[in-house]
């Protein structure tokens, strides 16, 4: 059996609160497997999948799911929600709160014969562990069972396109992992796009094959996790991926023998070392760095493959569950987190003198 | 106290709630889910006859169904009589005293719905109809309650319009509101006490059974 592709040609105007309205300019296509949509709140996440399941109407442009047009602008196309065929879970889950879990999943099946909606409801029951919630309303369920349910809902109707938008938000990393677990192996089975909006780098590492970022209504780029996230070339992006340092900076000089460039941090005393980027010298940038990809040293470090040691004070320490976050003045201010035994042991203190260590491919240029 | 007049008075209080409420629920959901151009216009006829005095809106609907009147004619060709100063032409007229009492509650109710249940309802295959029907109705259940009792109510106690267009027929068009003026102006003080007082205890009785039973329906709307 081949599967289709799911393509995605669209534009669309929204009014917005604010003076210039908010535009969705999306470009891509998505294979069977799992996607995620990644970006800032009010990237346009939400309204995309809105476009691509019905609810909302683009102006101009396609949508297409293998031959079948579900929106063409030009030859006036455009196909109802009823008739798309895929599932949608929304970030409220939209559980019809009158309707008993068993009830809410026959919803979508009123059409196949009772056999039929049997032998779904138990299928799904099963993959998503909610066969002893199916006479609960939704109020009755915990945070975790409704998100089951949802699912549960949404793939019964045997989907040909699956769009979550973060369906996981609110529950605790093992939930998660086990959910995301019970909706992976489904996937085996039934080998469909999947679009997944998240904003949760945990999420993103379990289960992403591809990603796709947007901010203001486009998309910046795509690709593996690691390609895309781990070096971003945005602002939007770089803060939406956690990097919790995004400083700004000129481009003092290359060195391109080397690989490298030099740049000066602003307020900063020393330059620091940096990929080198397509940027000029004298150009302003910011380099993104983690606060995680900082060390922190109390005395000056010798002998050390790391270029970039910068000088500074301790502002605040705060203890932020299982990290440390370290505020350090260097010139320009850092966020460093270190373990609770490394605080422990390094005796930090405020006002404290200490050394950042950062390596050269922990900096990334952000335009 | 005048148990014909209270019968009457009943009778038409259902009887104005049931019809109105057919009439409003469409009404209520074009309102409440759609834009077009002008809905500012209905809006405010549908909300008219609560600022309107009743012998306003009592004096138009005589107008209307008069021999003369465009209303009066229809009926006189289709029945044979005329409809003014009948217990019909006192429904016609109650209908659109009570109107807002009926549409807003629904309105209200329609318009607080999560939307994100209706475009749940779209994704799983429903229709409008099954939308309405299925979700819609069952979660604006309270909606409905407070309009058919509020119209009921309010048709209840009605007095100017049935006034202008009922007149003062003993079993036809003579309700309880009318009664009791009639005991004030012959000075039957004892008489209206009796029947206002009974009024106020089943309007008061009917308003706590509603507001009891609001209380403890489950949440419309999810929870967070």
């Amino acid at each position: 059996m081949s599967w289709a592709m799911l393509t995605v040609r669209i534009h669309k105007e929204f009014a917005g609160s604010g003076d210039t309205p908010f535009v969705l300019a999306v470009t891509a296509s998505f294979a069977p497997g799992f996607t995620i949509l990644f970006g800032p709140s009010g990237a346009g996440k939400s309204a995309l999948l809105d476009c691509i399941a019905g609810l909302q109407r683009p102006d101009t442009g396609e949508i297409r799911f293998g031959k079948e047009a579900f929106f063409d602008a030009s030859r006036r196309v455009n196909v109802s929600p009823q008739r798309r065929g895929l599932a949608y879970v929304f970030q409220s889950l939209a559980l019809f709160p009158h309707l008993s879990v068993v009830e809410n999943i026959r919803y979508g099946l009123v059409k196949l014969g009772v056999a039929e909606q049997r032998k779904r409801i138990e299928r799904v029951a099963t993959a998503f562990h909610i066969a002893n919630l199916l006479d609960r309303r939704p109020a009755e369920l915990s945070g975790g069972e409704k998100q089951r349910v949802a699912l549960a809902r949404a793939l019964a109707t045997g989907p040909r396109i699956l769009l979550l938008d973060e369906p996981l938000t609110g529950l605790d990393a093992s939930l998660r992992r086990s959910i995301l677990e019970d909706l992976r192996l489904w996937h085996v089975a039934e080998p469909i796009p999947i679009l997944y909006v998240t904003h949760n780098r945990e999420e993103v590492d379990a289960i992403g094959e591809r990603v796709l970022t947007l901010a203001n209504g486009r998309v910046l780029e795509s690709g593996s996790p690691r390609a895309v996230l781990d070096a971003p070339r945005s602002l939007p992006l770089a803060q939406a991926a956690g990097f919790e340092n995004v400083l700004p900076a000129r481009v003092v000089e290359h060195r391109a023998e080397d690989g490298v460039m030099r740049i000066a941090l602003e307020n900063a005393t020393r330059n620091i070392e940096i990929p080198l980027g397509a940027a000029e010298p004298g150009s302003k940038v910011r380099v993104a760095i983690r606060a995680g990809d900082i060390l922190l040293a109390t005395e000056a470090p010798h002998f050390l493959s790391a270029r970039n040691l910068l000088p500074g004070t301790i502002e605040s320490i705060e203890r932020r569950g299982a990290l440390v976050q370290v505020r350090v003045k260097a010139g320009a201010n850092f966020l460093v987190h270190v373990t609770p035994g490394a605080a422990r042991s390094l005796e930090l203190a405020t006002g404290q003198l200490v050394w950042l260590v950062i390596k050269t491919h922990s900096c990334h240029l952000v335009y | 106290m005048n148990g014909e007049a209270f019968l009457l008075s009943l009778r038409l209080a259902a009887m104005v709630s049931l019809l109105l409420l057919a009439f409003a629920l469409p009404l209520a959901y074009v309102l409440a889910f759609f834009r077009w151009p002008g809905k500012f216009l209905v809006e405010s006829v549908v909300a008219l006859p609560l600022v309107l005095p009743p012998t306003v809106l009592g004096f138009y609907a005589l107008v209307a169904m008069g021999p003369r009147g465009p209303l009066g004619k229809f009926w006189q060709a289709l029945f044979g009589h005329s409809l003014a100063f009948t217990f019909a032409g006192l429904v016609i007229a109650s209908l659109v005293y009570s109107l807002p009492f009926a549409v807003q509650p629904l309105v209200a109710s329609f318009e607080a719905m999560d939307r994100r249940l209706l475009d749940a309802s779209a994704v799983l295959g429903a229709g409008r109809a099954r939308t309405f029907f299925r979700v819609i109705l069952p979660l604006a259940w309270p909606g409905v309650l407070t309009s058919l009792v509020l119209s009921f109510a309010h048709t209840l106690g009605e007095f100017g319009v049935v006034l202008m267009v009922g007149g003062n027929l003993p079993g036809i068009t003579r309700t309880v509101s009318i009664d009791i003026y009639d005991h004030v102006q012959a000075l039957d003080y004892a008489s209206a006490n009796r029947t206002s007082l009974f009024l106020m205890l089943v309007c008061f009785v009917i308003l706590s059974i509603v507001y009891a039973v609001n209380r403890r329906v489950w949440s419309p709307w999810p929870v967070e």
